[in-house]
C-alpha cells in the first residue's frame, strides 16, 4: 500500500483498470451496464454485423423509458417508430439473456431511478449507459457517466470501454441552508457560477456539510446535473445515509456478504492531504431557490434576482442574446411574476418520492392555477405506489392535478409530452435548451418546489412566500 | 461501423460560430427513434434549419449555397448535453469529417473519435482568424494534417497545432476502432473480470 493520499475517484478507477495504453486511454472495466429503448438498437445491430456475443449479460440491465408514454401505457405504444424501437429492446435483450423491465413491468421506471431503487447500484461500482445523466449514480460514490453508442457496444461485447482518466475537481459546499433551498437549488447555484462548460475535461467530488446532510434523493439530483456544467461524472463518499438507503433492496448484498460490503464502502473517501486539480468553496447561505432564464443550466439565478446582462456573465454576446430572444425575455427584469403555462415535475433530476413530497407540501389546500397545464410523471412505478401510500395522491386531485405513469416524458419530449411552441415551462428536468422539451419550448428549470409555487399561481412565484 | 480513413482534409468550412452548441440542436430527440444508423444527416440542425412546415430556414448557414466542405467550424464548448452519438452519426452522415471548435464537450468528443469524426480543439484566437478568414472568402481552404497534427489556413499559411493521444491517431489514421481492439484483449478482461468485487 502507498502511503501517498488518495482520492475517492482515483480509488474506484484505478481498482477497475484492466490496461493502461501509454498515451492513449485506459481500459476500464464496467461493473454495472444500463441500457434502454433509444442508445442500444444500433449497438445490438453492430453486434449482430460483427458476429459477437455479450460477454456479461448479467451484468446488463435494460428498462424502457425514453420514448414510452406516460397515460395508457396498457394499450399498444401508438407511435410506430417508438414502438419498434420497445420492441427492438425486447427482442435484443431476449435474445442475449439480459434483464428487461419493459412496459408494464413493475420494476420499469426511468434507468437512473430503479437502478439505485433495486440496489443494482453500489458504491464503489463503475456504471454506465447510454445516457449522460448516468452521472446519478455517483450519489452513491460510483464513478458513473454517459456513453456513445459505440460503447454501448464496445461494454455489451467486452464489458470495457477506453477512457482516458478525467482530471479531478472537488467542488465544497459547507453552512446552513435556508428553508425553501433544496438539492436542485444548490446544483443550480453551482453550475451557474461555473457555466455549462466550466467542469469540461473533469470528474466531480461534491464534499462539504450541505451534501453531508443531504439524503440520497438530494444527492442523486445533484449528481445528476454534474453533466449539466460539462463534467464527466460527479460523485459523493458513502456514509451511513448511503448504507441504510441501500439495505435490504432488492439486489443490495446480505447477511454476510453486506457486512463484507460496508467495510469495503467505508473506505471508499477521499484521504486527507489529495490535492484536486481544481476546488471550489461554496457556502450554503448564499444560495436561494434558483430558477433559470436561458438556454443551458448555466443560465440561472436566485429566483429574487433580476436577469443578468451579457456584460455580468462570461458568455459570448451574440450567444446571449439569441439566448434571451429565444426566451422572450430582456436583460435586467425580474423572473418572478412572470406568467407560466406549464409545469413538470418528474424525470431522473426530480423524480422521487422526496420530490413529488415537496410538492404536495406546496399544493395542499391549494388549487392548481386555471390555465396551467400540470404533468406530474414519477420517476418508477415503485415512486408512483408510494405517492399513492403516503397520500399525496389525494393531496394533488384535491389540489386539481393529475398524476400520469413513469417515464422520461416531457424532460427529453420524445414521446407525447411536448410543451407548445412558445409556451413557457416551469420544469424540474435538467435542460432548458431550446426544443429540448418540445419545438420552440420555453423552459425555467427549477426545484419541485418553486414548480408547485409555479403550478398554484399561474406565474413565477418564490416558494419561501408559500410555505410555513 | 467502418469509418473512411483520416489522413489529410483540405476542404472549404462551414462556419457555425454560436457557443454552447448543445447536442438538442444537432439532432433534436424527436429524430432518435431509428433502430438503424440511417438518414441522420437529413436533421442535422433540423430546428435552426428547416421551419415547422418543413420549409427551409434561408438565414441558416447550411440552407446557404455559398458555404460547403467537409469542416464544421462551431463556438466554443460544441456538443455539449446528452451522450446520443446520433449528433456524430447526423453529422458524419452529412458530410462532415472533421469539427473545429475551441472547446468540445466530453461525451461529443469520444463519441466522434469513435465514428472517425476528426474534433479538432484550436485556441479562441484561431478559431477567430478561421471565421474571420471564411468570411473574408467563404472559399477558404482549410488543410488538417492528422499525421502532423496540424491545422492550417491555406490562403495565409496561419497554422496551429491540436492535440490528440497516439492510440487515437494510430485508429484515425488506420480506420480500426475500439471494439477490435477490445476483441483482441479479451482473455485478459476475462480473468480481470473473475476476480473484480462486483
Amino acid at each position: 500500500m502507498s502511503s501517498k493520499p488518495t482520492s475517492l475517484f482515483d480509488k474506484v478507477w484505478d481498482a477497475h483498470v484492466v490496461r493502461s495504453i501509454a498515451d492513449g486511454p485506459d481500459v476500464l472495466l464496467i461493473d454495472r451496464h444500463f441500457i434502454h429503448e433509444v442508445t442500444s438498437p444500433v449497438a445490438f445491430l453492430g453486434l449482430k454485423t460483427r458476429n459477437l456475443g455479450v460477454m456479461f449479460p448479467d451484468r446488463t440491465f435494460a428498462t424502457a423509458d425514453h420514448n414510452t408514454p406516460t397515460i395508457n401505457q396498457h394499450l399498444p405504444v401508438a407511435d410506430p417508430l417508438s414502438a419498434n424501437q420497445l420492441k427492438a429492446l425486447e427482442e435484443n435483450t431476449s435474445s442475449y439473456g439480459i434483464s428487461h423491465w419493459g412496459l408494464g413491468n413493475p420494476k420499469n421506471g426511468i434507468v437512473h431511478v430503479v437502478g439505485p431503487e433495486n440496489g443494482i447500484t453500489l458504491p464503489g461500482m463503475t456504471i454506465v449507459c447510454g445516457d449522460s445523466h448516468t452521472s446519478t449514480h455517483g450519489a452513491f460514490g460510483c464513478i458513473a457517466f454517459g456513453i456513445g453508442t459505440s460503447e454501448v457496444e464496445m461494454v455489451l461485447s467486452s464489458q470495457c470501454i477506453m477512457q482516458p482518466k478525467a482530471k479531478k475537481m472537488r467542488i465544497n459546499v459547507n453552512g446552513n441552508m435556508s428553508k425553501g433551498v433544496t438539492p436542485k437549488d444548490v446544483v443550480l447555484y453551482i453550475i451557474s457560477k461555473l457555466t455549462a462548460a466550466g467542469a469540461t475535461g473533469y470528474f466531480v467530488e461534491y464534499a462539504g456539510s450541505v451534501f453531508e446532510n443531504m439524503s440520497m434523493e438530494g444527492r442523486m439530483t445533484v449528481c445528476n446535473m454534474s453533466i449539466e456544467m460539462g463534467a464527466r461524472g460527479g460523485m459523493i463518499a458513502p456514509d451511513e445515509t448511503t448504507f441504510n438507503y441501500i439495505k435490504g433492496r432488492e439486489k443490495a448484498p446480505k447477511g454476510q456478504a453486506w457486512d463484507d460490503a460496508v467495510a469495503y464502502w467505508k473506505t471508499l473517501k477521499t484521504d486527507e492531504g489529495v490535492v484536486f486539480d481544481k476546488e471550489y468553496n461554496f457556502d450554503g447561505a448564499d444560495i436561494e431557490p434558483m430558477i433559470t432564464y436561458g438556454t443551458n443550466p448555466g443560465m440561472g439565478m436566485g429566483i429574487s434576482q433580476l436577469i443578468p446582462t451579457a456584460a455580468d456573465i462570461d458568455a459570448g454576446k451574440a450567444s446571449f442574446a439569441k439566448s434571451l430572444q429565444y426566451m422572450g425575455f430582456t436583460e435586467s427584469e425580474p423572473m418572478l411574476g412572470k406568467k407560466i403555462d406549464y409545469v413538470f415535475i418528474g424525470s431522473c433530476t426530480n423524480g422521487r418520492i422526496e420530490d413529488f413530497r415537496a410538492f404536495a407540501s406546496v399544493v395542499k389546500g391549494r388549487k392548481k392555477a386555471d390555465h396551467v397545464t400540470a404533468w406530474i410523471v414519477p420517476g418508477s412505478h415503485v415512486v408512483e405506489a408510494q405517492i399513492r401510500e403516503e397520500g399525496i395522491y389525494d393531496i394533488l386531485i384535491e389540489a386539481g392535478f393529475e398524476l400520469r405513469q413513469p417515464g422520461c416524458s416531457a424532460c427529453l419530449a420524445m414521446n407525447d409530452d411536448k410543451i407548445p411552441a412558445g409556451k413557457y415551462a416551469v420544469s424540474t428536468s435538467n435542460r432548458n435548451f431550446e426544443g429540448r422539451q418540445g419545438p420552440g419550448a420555453r423552459t425555467l428549470l427549477a426545484s419541485p418546489l418553486v414548480a408547485a409555487a409555479a403550478a398554484v399561481t399561474g406565474i413565477v412565484t418564490d416558494p419561501r412566500t408559500l410555505i410555513a | 461501423m467502418a469509418y473512411d480513413k483520416f489522413t489529410v482534409l483540405t476542404s472549404s468550412a462551414v462556419p457555425l460560430p454560436i457557443e454552447n452548441v448543445d447536442t438538442d440542436q444537432i439532432i433534436p430527440a424527436r429524430f432518435l427513434k431509428a433502430t438503424k444508423r440511417e438518414g441522420f444527416g437529413d436533421n442535422l440542425f433540423r430546428d435552426w434549419r428547416y421551419n415547422g412546415d418543413d420549409t427551409p430556414k434561408q438565414d441558416f448557414v447550411l440552407n446557404n449555397a455559398i458555404y460547403s466542405g467537409k469542416i464544421l467550424v462551431g463556438g466554443k464548448n460544441f456538443g455539449s448535453g446528452s451522450s446520443r452519438e446520433h449528433a456524430a452519426w447526423a453529422i458524419y452522415d452529412y458530410g462532415f469529417r472533421c469539427v473545429v471548435s475551441s472547446f468540445f464537450a466530453d461525451i461529443f468528443k469520444n463519441n466522434s473519435l469513435n465514428i472517425g469524426i476528426l474534433p479538432v480543439q484550436v485556441s479562441e484566437d484561431f478559431l477567430d482568424r478561421i471565421f474571420k478568414a471564411i468570411e473574408a472568402d467563404p472559399q477558404t481552404q482549410l488543410e488538417v494534417d492528422l499525421s502532423k497534427q496540424t491545422i492550417t489556413i491555406l490562403s495565409t499559411g496561419d497554422s496551429e497545432s491540436f492535440d490528440i493521444n497516439s492510440y487515437k491517431k494510430h485508429n484515425l489514421m488506420n480506420g480500426f476502432d475500439d471494439i477490435d481492439y477490445l476483441q483482441a484483449m479479451k482473455e485478459e478482461i476475462s480473468t480481470f473480470a473473475q476476480n473484480s468485487r462486483y
